[in-house]
C-alpha cells in the first residue's frame, strides 16, 4: 500500500493537481488530505470538489483550522491576510461544500496510524508542532506508530528515541527514509498549497507501508496561474507573492 | 526455535563457519545459495541483557549500507531480515588483510604507511562525498582488497546526512571506539566528516609509533583529556619518522576540526606526495606543549565549542584539486598564459582549491641512452623550474600549489592515472595549436578528455585575425 499524504492545500488547485499526478505516477493507491483544504487561495470550490471525489473513493480527510473558520466555527489566531481570505472563501462556498467540511472529523485512526491536522493532543486547539516538546505531547496523546499531520508548513520528521524524547529530522526530498513501525514517528508532511521554506515547489509525502519507507517530495507547479487567480479575486497581494517566493 | 549456528538456514541462506563473535553481533560465512559475490551474514545480538545500541546499530547499518550504491570502498548489502522477525544483514564478504595486521607490527615504515594511509583516506573520501560519516574507524574496520583499495566496514555507528540519526540521543556515553574518537564526538557531535579524519590521524600515529595517541581511556574523564592534551610528537617516539609524516599525522589530530585537513582526499594527496607536504612547526615538533600552555588549554577546554558541521553535500567541496597539465617540454607562452587565465578563474570562484601543476615526460633513459642519472635529475629539475615559473604569476600561497614531473612513455595515460590516484576534481589542459610544434604530441588532450575520471577543460589560444 502506498499512501500519499497532502496537507495545507489552501485552495491551490494547481499545486494539489501536480502533487496528485506525481503521486499517481509513483503508484499511490491511497490518499489522505490532512486539513486546511481551503483558505488563502482562490480555488476553494474546485479543490473541494476534487477532494470530495477522492473521499467518496475512500480517501482520508480531516478538518483544519482554516476549514473550520470557513464554515463559521470560532477559530483564534488567524492573521489579517488569512481572515480576509476566509471571509472571501465563506462567500464562495455553497451548501454542499459547507456540508462536506462540517462533516469532517478532527482525527482519523486506522490501526496504528493517526491522521490529524495539528497536534494529536487536543486537536481542536490547533497547537503547532513546532519543536520536540510539542511533538512529544502529540506522540504521547496519539498513541500510534505513525502520526501524519500538517498545520506547520515546514516538512519535518520526528522519531521517538529510546530515551523517550522525539528527535527532529529535516527530510531530504526524494530520499526514502526507513520508518520501521517498532518506533513511533510523527511526520509533518509539508504544505502542498503554500510552502514556506523558501522553496516554491509543492510539498507532500508518500508512505510505502510494505517497505516501511516514507519519502518527501517537492513538486514544481504553475504558481504563476495560482498567483494570477489570487490577484484577480482581489485577495491580498501578499498571498500571491508568497507562492512565487515560497515564503 | 533451535539456536542459530553453522548449518542453520535463515530465509534460504545457509550458514557456514562463524568468523566473528563480538559484543554487538555474530558474523557467519554463507555456504549458499550460489551467487556472484561471496557472502557473510551478520546477526545482531538482541534480547534480554543485550544493549539497546545493538538494535540501533543494526538499523543504522542497514539504513546506511542500503543507501550506498555498490562500490569499491564499502561492502555491498545484499539482503536483510526485519527487526520484528529475524534481523540479519547479508553482505559481501571482503577477503583481505585488515589494517590491524599492520598495527600489531608497528612501527611500520613511512613508505608503507603512506601507501596504506592514502588508500584508507581515498576510501574515506568516497564515503564522505556521499554524505556519510563513519564515526567508528579503528584498525579492524579497515580492510584491503587484493587490488590495494581500502574497504571500510561496520557502519553500525555511521551517520548518513539524508537520514535521521537514530543514535543522536542514545548517547549517555560517547559511542564509538574511544581510542580514536575525535574531541567533537566526545562532546556528542555526530555530523562532521573531519571526525573521521581525526580517527585516520590516530591510526596513522599508531602505525608510525606503535602507540595510541591518547592511550586507551577507561573513563569519560580520561577520554576528555584529548580536549586539552596534545599527543607526544611521533618523532619523539620513533626519531626516524619523517617530518612530512609527523606533519600529516598531527594535522589530522588537531583539536579544532577547522585546523585539520578539510577533506580526506587532501590527506591522500599529501601521503601520496610526501615531498609536496608543506612543513610547519607541527612537522618538526620535538615535545608536547609545556605546563603553562597546558594550563591555559585546560581552562579553555571547559568552554570548548566544536566547529559547526559543514553542510551536507558541499562539505567535501572546498578542497577541490585542479590538475593543470603543462607541456613543459614544449613551452608555449601564449598557451601558458591561457592556462593561467583559466586557473585564475577557478581560484577566483573557489579560493580553497589546490592547483597541481603536472607535466609528463618520456623516461630519460629512452632519450639519452646510458647517459646516467645526472641527466635525468637535471631534466627533472629543469621541468620543475618551468612549472614553478608557470605558477608564479598566480601568486598563490605555498600550500595551495604543488608541482609534479611524471615520467612515462604515454603522457596522456600518466596524467589520467595521476588524476585518478589523487582524486583530482578537474583537469585543465592546453589544446595543440595547429601548425605549432605541439603537433608532435598529437592527441594528448583528446586522450585525456576521453579517459579522465573527472571534468576536463581544454584551453585553446585564440588565433588572431
Amino acid at each position: 500500500m502506498k499512501l500519499a499524504l497532502f496537507a495545507d492545500i489552501h485552495s491551490n488547485l494547481e499545486a494539489i493537481t501536480a502533487c496528485l499526478v506525481h503521486a499517481q505516477s509513483l503508484g499511490a493507491d491511497r490518499y489522505a488530505f490532512l486539513g486546511d483544504l481551503v483558505g488563502y487561495g482562490a480555488d476553494p470550490l474546485a479543490v473541494l470538489d476534487l477532494i470530495e471525489a477522492h473521499a467518496a473513493k475512500g480517501a482520508v480527510v480531516v478538518l483544519g483550522n482554516h476549514d473550520a473558520a470557513a464554515i463559521g466555527r470560532p477559530v483564534d489566531l488567524l492573521s489579517p491576510g488569512a481572515e480576509a481570505a476566509i471571509a472571501w472563501t465563506r462567500a464562495q462556498l455553497g451548501d454542499s461544500q459547507r456540508a462536506f467540511l462540517a462533516g469532517l472529523p478532527l482525527t482519523v485512526r486506522d490501526d496504528n496510524v493517526l491522521f490529524v491536522h495539528a497536534s494529536a493532543n487536543s486537536p481542536e486547539r490547533w497547537t503547532y508542532v513546532s519543536g520536540p516538546k510539542e511533538a512529544e505531547q502529540s506522540i504521547r496523546a496519539g498513541n500510534a506508530s505513525y502520526i501524519f499531520c500538517g498545520h506547520v508548513h515546514q516538512p519535518k520528521l520526528y522519531f521517538m528515541g529510546a530515551g523517550g524524547r522525539p528527535m527532529p529530522f529535516e527530510p531530504v526530498p526524494g530520499t526514502p527514509i526507513p520508518t520501521d513501525p517498532h518506533r513511533q514517528w510523527l511526520a509533518i508532511v509539508g504544505s502542498a498549497g503554500q510552502p514556506r521554506d523558501r522553496n516554491n515547489a509543492a510539498c507532500y509525502a508518500l508512505a510505502d507501508f510494505e517497505r516501511a519507507r516514507l519519502t518527501y517530495f517537492r513538486v514544481p507547479y504553475d504558481y504563476d496561474s495560482t498567483a494570477r487567480k489570487i490577484r484577480a479575486a482581489g485577495l491580498p497581494e501578499r498571498l500571491a507573492r508568497r507562492l512565487e517566493r515560497g515564503t | 526455535m533451535s539456536p542459530i549456528g553453522p548449518g542453520s538456514e535463515i530465509d534460504g541462506f545457509c550458514l557456514g563457519e562463524i568468523i566473528h563473535a563480538g559484543s554487538m553481533a555474530s558474523v557467519y560465512r554463507l555456504m549458499g545459495p550460489e551467487g556472484p559475490l561471496p557472502l557473510i551474514m551478520k546477526i545482531p545480538r538482541l534480547g534480554p541483557g543485550e544493549r539497546a545500541v545493538n538494535v540501533i546499530g543494526f538499523e543504522v547499518c542497514r539504513m546506511v549500507l542500503g543507501a550506498l550504491p555498490q562500490g569499491t570502498h564499502h561492502p555491498t548489502l545484499v539482503s536483510h531480515g526485519d527487526l520484528e522477525s529475524t534481523p540479519y544483514l547479508v553482505m559481501e564478504f571482503i577477503e583481505g588483510p585488515r589494517l590491524h595486521d599492520w598495527v600489531v607490527r608497528a612501527p611500520v615504515t613511512p613508505e608503507e604507511i603512506a601507501r596504506l594511509g592514502a588508500a584508507f583516506a581515498l576510501a574515506l573520501h568516497d564515503l564522505h562525498r556521499q554524505d556519510v560519516v563513519h564515526l567508528d574507524l579503528k584498525p579492524t574496520n579497515v580492510m584491503f582488497r587484493a587490488t590495494g583499495e581500502a574497504v571500510l566496514i561496520d557502519f553500525g555507528l555511521a551517520r548518513h546526512g539524508h537520514y535521521p540519526d537514530l543514535l543522536a540521543e542514545e548517547l549517555r556515553y560517547p559511542v564509538g571506539n574511544w581510542v580514536y574518537m575525535s574531541p567533537e564526538q566526545v562532546l556528542g557531535v555526530r555530523c562532521d566528516p573531519r571526525s573521521d579524519i581525526y580517527a585516520l590521524g590516530g591510526i596513522l600515529y599508531e602505525l608510525a609509533t606503535g602507540r595510541q595517541p591518547f592511550g586507551k581511556p577507561r573513563s569519560v574523564a580520561e577520554l576528555r583529556r584529548r580536549l586539552y592534551r596534545d599527543p607526544v610528537p611521533p618523532r619523539a617516539i620513533v626519531p626516524t619518522t619523517p617530518e612530512w609524516l609527523q606533519e600529516i599525522v598531527l594535522r589530522c589530530l588537531e583539536l579544532d576540526a577547522r585546523d585539520r585537513y578539510a577533506s580526506a582526499d587532501e590527506v591522500a594527496f599529501d601521503l601520496a606526495n610526501p615531498s609536496r607536504v608543506v612543513l610547519t612547526e607541527r612537522g618538526t615538533r620535538q615535545r608536547r606543549a609545556g605546563w603553562a600552555t597546558l594550563l591555559r588549554r585546560r581552562v579553555q577546554a571547559r568552554h570548548f565549542k566544536p566547529a559547526p558541521c559543514p553542510p551536507p553535500s558541499t562539505r567535501v567541496g572546498p578542497a577541490r584539486i585542479v590538475l593543470v597539465a603543462i607541456a613543459a617540454a614544449q613551452p608555449d607562452e601564449a598557451l601558458f598564459e591561457a592556462l593561467r587565465a583559466a586557473a585564475r578563474r577557478l581560484v577566483a570562484a573557489d579560493d580553497q582549491c589546490r592547483i597541481a601543476c603536472v607535466t609528463a615526460l618520456p623516461p630519460a633513459a629512452a632519450l639519452s641512452g646510458a647517459r646516467d642519472e645526472d641527466t635525468a635529475t637535471g631534466r627533472h629539475i629543469k621541468h620543475l623550474v618551468i612549472l614553478r615559473r608557470w605558477a608564479r604569476p598566480l601568486q598563490l600561497p605555498e600550500d595551495q600549489v604543488t608541482y609534479h614531473v611524471l615520467e612515462s612513455d604515454k603522457p596522456a595515460a600518466a596524467l589520467v592515472d595521476y588524476a585518478r590516484m589523487n582524486d583530482v576534481d578537474q583537469i585543465l589542459i592546453g589544446a595543440p595549436r595547429s601548425g605549432a610544434r605541439t603537433r608532435l604530441l598529437p592527441g594528448v588532450s583528446s586522450q585525456v578528455v576521453a579517459e579522465a575520471p573527472c571534468n576536463v577543460t581544454v584551453v585553446r589560444v585564440r588565433t588572431e585575425g
